[in-house]
């Protein structure tokens, strides 16, 4: 029937909670396993980028494949940790860090313009042209200071997303 | 709704606009001069994303919900047991009996009337149709079925197809014990398959293979035959084509509704008060479903015989197919969700991922036109 081990324990439950910085309650961590398990079908303690594609809403998302970069291969703990920054508990600025970790798919802290590029590609498919995307892109970077051959770190996406904020966030359904 | 981008004339075909039900935060249309954050700012994306990992119509169409256990307690727990002792100790082993003694008596009358009775006349097709009716009413009764019909019965004429709601196989067995409908089903192996073969095709019976790509157009001539036969038996289509989990719909193929005939809605709502009906074919065969119902109490449900619909001037047929789906889901207090039953063994469309690119590429590109 492939279903995953026993429930989760209080300790568990605690040691999740401390993983994810608290971004969720108790209950919420217990409705985040449920999904987890209901998505997990194969019951191998982790979700496969295929158990999540079957899920036509994700499956459709023009960063489907960027996020499942991020996302295949992860046990609950760091599912949870995943999405603490769609928490209404998280601060503003680890929203921003994780917006920066989408684009740093290399994981050395910069982003470059080519990293832009590749999300701004997935953004918009075949209905802009390579060369009007860099074109864009140049023009937006020029007129904020920075220039194309520039590497933003956090600090920068802090300084371009942080006023006034961004709204990210998903509320888990608590039965 | 408007703002989906210039070329309406690409709106597939084949499905109504999910666009209708998706979130609309994304679809949200900026002014103003394009600046760098507009670009950078890919939460909107990752929020719908994120919002579909935690939670999503389409998995929840296909839950089981197992009932709240009872049996808690120091009390109600000998109780419990009590029950376990008799549905299968008792009960099962009595219907077991039932069926078997329905079985010899369907063959003993069935097989002779098939082969012996020479050609295609109305009398043995009275007979065979006469047949299937009593073993569907031995099937029902050997999982104690308390099934309550409202509405007109189906009459037999033609230019009229029968739709409904679709939660396991069982559904076509309640409604076959009370109309000999001849039906639309997927070719199953083992057991079920012999007798889709043998007994069924006597009702008259139209085969389709899900995995196949040409078999939708074989499949819509051999319907459209049917309908216009007169003699034939009226014919029952499940449009969600799969099973679902009798809380949701999913969305109706439009095959049955493009036929230029009459269209009755059947609305089939399981009572889970006993047993939960819904045959979830990822996590059991069929057999050990109709075990499971064979060794609860009894399997409770409403039909609900509805209003013959017909296609109005000006309306498409998925159109038509969604207004159905809509008296059924409402008739039998269903929610209806926008997926195509079929992603359940699929991905879907790119078209739709498309669709979100062009509005955000256009938008970006019409925004830096303005200076």
């Amino acid at each position: 029937m492939g279903n995953t081990s026993s429930m989760l324990t209080q300790y568990d439950i605690e040691e999740v909670q401390e993983h994810c910085n608290h971004a969720f309650s108790q209950q919420e961590i217990v409705s985040l396993y449920k999904r987890f398990c209901q998505l997990d079908r194969s019951g191998g303690g982790f979700i496969s980028a295929d158990e999540f594609l079957s899920v036509p809403e994700f499956a459709v998302n023009p960063l489907s494949q960027r996020l499942l970069r991020m996302v295949d291969g992860l046990n609950f703990k760091e599912f949870v940790a995943f999405l603490s920054a769609f928490s209404s508990r998280t601060s503003l600025q680890q929203k921003i860090e994780f917006i920066f970790k989408v684009y740093d798919s290399d994981c050395n802290g910069k982003v470059t313009f080519d990293d832009v590029l590749d999300i701004l590609r997935d953004l918009t498919g075949s209905f802009m042209t390579e060369q009007q995307r860099e074109k864009v892109l140049t023009y937006v970077l020029e007129e904020a200071g920075y220039t194309k051959g520039s590497l933003l770190d956090t600090n920068d996406f802090t300084k371009v997303l942080g006023n006034p904020g961004l709204k990210m966030e998903v509320e888990v359904p608590v039965d | 709704m408007e703002e989906l981008g210039s070329p309406t004339a690409e709106i597939d075909p084949d499905r109504p606009n999910i666009e209708d039900y998706l979130p609309r935060e994304s679809i949200q249309e900026p002014n103003g001069k394009l600046h760098l954050r507009d670009l950078l700012d890919i939460s909107p994306a990752l929020t719908e994303a994120a919002g579909a990992i935690i939670d999503d119509s389409f998995t929840r169409c296909f839950k089981s919900n197992p009932p709240e256990p009872w049996n808690w307690n120091v009390y109600l727990f000998p109780l419990w047991c009590l029950g376990v002792v008799v549905r299968y100790g008792i009960l099962f082993p009595v219907r077991v009996a039932i069926l078997a003694v329905g079985w010899i008596a369907f063959f003993s009358a069935f097989l002779p009337v098939h082969f012996l009775m020479s050609g295609d006349n109305k009398f043995k097709r009275k007979i065979e149709r006469k047949l299937v009716e009593m073993m569907c009413s031995v099937f029902v009764a050997s999982w104690t079925g308390v099934v309550k019909y409202h509405g007109p019965r189906p009459s037999m004429r033609p230019q009229q197809v029968f739709v409904a709601n679709h939660t396991s196989m069982i559904d076509f067995i309640i409604l076959e014990q009370m109309t000999a409908f001849a039906v639309i089903m997927q070719k199953h192996p083992g057991w079920v398959g012999f007798i889709q073969k043998t007994i069924l095709e006597s009702v008259g019976c139209i085969w389709f293979n899900r995995t196949e790509a040409k078999d939708r157009e074989i499949v819509t001539r051999k319907i459209r035959g049917h309908v216009h036969g007169a003699d034939n038996n009226p014919l029952l289509i499940f449009p969600e084509g799969t099973c679902v989990n009798n809380h949701y719909t999913v969305m109706f193929k439009k095959g049955a509704f493009e036929l230029g005939c009459a269209v009755c809605p059947v609305a089939i709502k399981y009572n889970k008060i006993f047993v939960d009906a819904f045959w979830n074919s990822r996590k059991q065969s069929f057999t050990m479903h109709l075990a499971q119902l064979m060794t609860s109490w009894a399997v409770v449900c409403d039909v609900w015989y509805l209003e013959p619909q017909f296609l109005r001037p000006g309306e498409s047929p998925i159109e038509f197919a969604e207004r159905v789906r809509e008296i059924i889901s409402v008739r039998a207090g269903l929610k209806m969700v926008p997926w195509d039953g079929y992603l359940k063994y699929s991905r879907p469309s790119p078209k739709h991922t498309e669709r979100k690119q062009q509005i955000f590429a256009e938008s970006v590109l019409r925004r830096l036109e303005e200076e």
